[in-house]
């Protein structure tokens, strides 16, 4: 059993929250303590969400420590980013090429990075990082809102909890008639990555 | 049902384990991180669960039930136990029937909050037991252990818990516990314990002193203050969130951990310090364990190495464990990477939110709208402002708010300032819920006091800020059933007031001439500015669209504040997937040469993010 500290981050309405509850609940079904926290403020409101998600045979402090995630999962490309200070060096990254840019970007206040900026930025840490057009892929399959749960099929790549559990826990956290657009999302992002 | 594992959040824990306690009654004023609790026991068909006009109210219906005999529950946030603390003071007199919980859910770090105040200090004050979890498990636990113990101690008990233990999700184990059937009580006449006239106080009081005396006893032997055996060289006394990081930054110490820590256990805590060789604290906000051990006569390191502002965590534990040498260097960062500045991703009003055409109007009328490329003006008016979602009208780029303290405070301050002589007109702003919560007697003082101002109540019929709950306006109970639902113009007219004005939210003319109207008028006059919340009307048809050929880029439609609107390059542009489309045309109305205009429906919808 291998202990996992996750970041997922993303913008409020991106799905972070039900994301982050999903992996939980397939994390318990496969025996592991799990805890989970979200750092939310004010998020409803368009602010950034970062939940904290540990899995290990115990767990003590939910909220992960600096330079100790071993994966950054980021809805927003930015956002991942902005969770360099929780990356552990050689972690992974698995980042949605997807631009939101905040009010001050809006109002030319600000400049959104570049794709390098971004990139050279996280590079400090790790080499895993992994691009996923995971909000292209799933306005394809149907519904940009399936974005969460294509995330999901991308990070089970990367955990040992089996397809058929990841399966069991999105079936149990969805209404019924969503399920099956949503388990295309979570294949596709499985086929989405190829760990190195 | 034996293998019921669950992951549950503090305040799912904390509902659950009422319930299964035989709660029958639960009443709370909404108020993050607090709120779920309530939400999550109006699930409960069998009991009964009110939202309350405030926490004041919460707090004396459940003093009512509990002298009524009913196991009850009232929950809020650390400041709504402000707002309680008349009633809250009463009931720790006069003492229970049914058992009463009390939640004080406190915020460190203010992630939510105008400050971080420590409640525990409330416990100390009215002399009731407290329990502190650490996780969701202790929290079922000790919520139902905790009406065991107000009954059996004849005590309200708080049960107080932070925003990190409130809304982390951590395992759940209830084991084949289902609701226990609580035999019923039935409220007793008893005139010296419930009618607390000077004399029947004054022959309480010494009984609150005896029952300090039986908590701090059975203190000592609580199941949920124990010790963990480590290393003599190091031990920890600790409560609540700090417990975890503790087990993780030290795991050889010896900890002491207080999970009942109010009266604390005098003769576990002697012992325990007898035993290790360094003896730290490490709690949480105020030195509240740590100055109780001091007075014992304890040697005791603290506070000057953990920090009393703000949330700990195991890095902050790991910094002061550094700074007092027991641990050899941070095991944080050790690199030093380059420093990435990032665009802040802040909370800002919803696009289309009803709010957003009356503060971009004061925000125009008080000279405070910054436009890209123009210079800031000197601002006018005076905006006494209040809490709720339109308490971001106070950044950029409306930045039309002056002053937030608390709930209801906006008219009581635009009354006071207005006495002290304020050169500036005065505008007060508050929302529906918080008009119900607290401010009716402000706008009653107004009337009577004949002070000169304006108030505008932004009424967008629910309680956005903290997710949509029902308050008297609204015509729902907590529990979903229909009901009278509180007329503001019929209420505001009551008070006394005769220059009422109601306008719709996103008729931007209306609330021009509307605001001006009042600014020039001598008295006190108020203004019901009214569009349901954005959020239960979701998104809209025909979203926005920027005709190019006419747009000039004047910028004046980012001056809303708008997350739909920006600056690509030189132009603007709208995001239809973000418009909040027929449901709002607010830029529309102000664009000064109409190069906005509604695109044709059906381009967002399901696909909408």
């Amino acid at each position: 059993m291998n202990n996992y500290s996750i970041i997922i981050a993303g913008v409020g309405g991106q799905g972070v929250i039900l994301a982050g509850n999903i992996i939980g609940d397939a994390a318990i079904a496969s025996g592991y303590d799990v805890k989970k926290t979200d750092t939310i403020g004010m998020a409803q409101r368009g602010g950034s969400v970062i939940s904290h998600l540990r899995m290990a045979p115990k767990i003590y402090s939910p909220l992960i420590g600096e330079n100790r995630a071993d994966i950054v999962l980021s809805f927003e490309k930015m956002e991942a980013a902005r969770c360099f200070n929780f990356l552990k060096p050689g972690g992974i990254v698995i980042l949605n090429n997807r631009e939101m840019p905040p009010l001050s970007v809006g109002c030319g206040k600000e400049e959104y990075p570049s794709d390098n900026e971004i990139l050279s930025f996280l590079k400090q840490k790790t080499d895993s990082i992994y691009f996923v057009e995971g909000s292209t892929k799933s306005a394809a399959i149907g519904n940009i809102k399936v974005l969460n749960i294509f995330m999901l099929g991308c990070l089970s790549q990367f955990l040992d909890i089996e397809g058929n559990v990841w399966r069991e826990s999105i079936i149990k956290s969805l209404p019924a008639k969503i399920v099956a657009i949503n388990i295309s999302a979570f294949d596709s992002g499985i086929q989405s990555v190829k760990p190195q | 049902m034996s293998t019921n594992k669950k992951l549950l959040s503090g305040n799912e824990a904390i509902a659950l384990g009422a319930y299964h306690a035989g709660v029958k009654v639960a009443a709370a004023y909404p108020g993050t991180p607090s709120t779920e609790i309530l939400e999550n026991l109006a699930e409960y068909k069998d009991i009964y669960a009110e939202w309350s006009t405030n926490e004041k109210v919460a707090m004396e219906v459940g003093v009512g039930a509990s002298y009524g005999g009913a196991r009850t529950l009232v929950s809020m946030k650390h400041v709504g136990l402000n707002v309680a603390a008349d009633p809250f003071m009463a009931v720790a007199i006069t003492g229970i029937n049914g058992g009463l919980v009390i939640i004080s859910a406190d915020d460190p770090g203010a992630m939510s909050s105008q400050n971080e105040q420590d409640n525990r200090h409330f416990a100390k004050l009215a002399k009731i037991p407290m329990l502190e979890p650490s996780d969701s498990q202790e929290a079922y636990d000790m919520v139902m252990a905790a009406f065991d113990i107000s009954e059996q101690f004849d005590t309200p008990v708080l049960l107080r818990t932070t925003t990190r233990i409130s809304h982390s999700k951590t395992i759940v184990e209830t084991g084949n516990n289902s609701r226990r059937q609580v035999e019923d009580k039935v409220f007793k006449h008893n005139f010296r314990k419930y009618v607390m006239l000077p004399a029947n106080a004054r022959a309480r009081r010494p009984l609150v002193e005896v029952r300090v005396e039986k908590l701090a006893s059975f203190s000592e032997t609580c199941v949920f203050n124990f010790v963990i055996k480590g290393s003599p060289e190091l031990g920890i006394i600790t409560s609540g969130m700090s417990y975890q990081y503790v087990k993780e930054v030290f795991p050889e110490a010896s900890i002491l951990k207080l999970g009942f820590s109010y009266p604390m256990p005098q003769e576990l805590i002697k012992e325990f310090s007898s035993r290790v060789k360094k003896l730290i604290v490490i709690e949480e906000l105020d030195p509240f364990i740590e100055e109780y051990v001091k007075s014992l006569g304890i040697v005791v390191t603290g506070k000057e190495f953990v920090p009393i502002i703000g949330e700990l965590t195991t890095d902050v534990i790991e910094k002061a464990g550094c700074a007092m040498g027991i641990l050899s260097e941070y095991p944080g960062t050790k690199a030093d990477y380059k420093k990435s500045a990032l665009p802040g991703r802040f909370p800002l009003l919803c696009s289309g939110c009803p709010h957003s055409g009356l503060f971009y109007t004061l925000s125009n009328i008080a000279q405070r709208s910054t436009i890209p490329g123009k210079k800031q003006r000197e601002p006018k008016l005076i905006i006494s402002g209040d809490i709720g979602c339109y308490t971001l009208g106070a950044l950029s780029p409306l930045n039309a708010m002056d002053s937030c303290g608390c709930m209801g405070a906006s008219i009581g301050n635009a009354i006071g300032m207005q006495k002290a002589g304020a050169s500036e007109k005065l505008v007060a702003i508050i929302g529906d819920s918080t008009f119900l919560h607290s401010g009716i007697t402000g706008l009653i003082d107004a009337v009577y006091n004949k002070a000169k101002f304006t108030l505008v109540i932004l009424d967008n019929r629910t309680t956005a800020m903290t997710g949509h709950q029902e308050h008297p306006g609204t015509g729902k109970t907590a529990q979903g059933e229909d009901t009278y639902a509180v007329n503001l113009e019929e209420m505001v007219k009551a008070c006394g007031v005769t220059n009422l004005q109601v306008v719709n939210a996103w008729d931007v003319k209306a609330i021009k001439t509307t605001l001006k109207a009042s600014l020039e008028c001598d008295g006190l006059s108020v203004i019901i500015s009214r569009g349901p919340c954005a959020v239960s009307v979701r998104r809209g048809i025909n979203p926005g669209k920027v005709d190019i050929n006419k747009c000039t880029s004047c910028g004046l439609c980012l001056s809303i504040g708008c997350s739909a609107i920006r600056k690509a390059g030189d132009k603007i542009v709208i995001d239809g997937s973000l418009c909040a489309g027929d449901n709002c045309r607010l830029c529309e109305q102000i664009c000064p040469v109409k190069a906005i205009y509604p695109d044709k429906p059906g381009l967002i919808g399901a696909n909408s993010e």
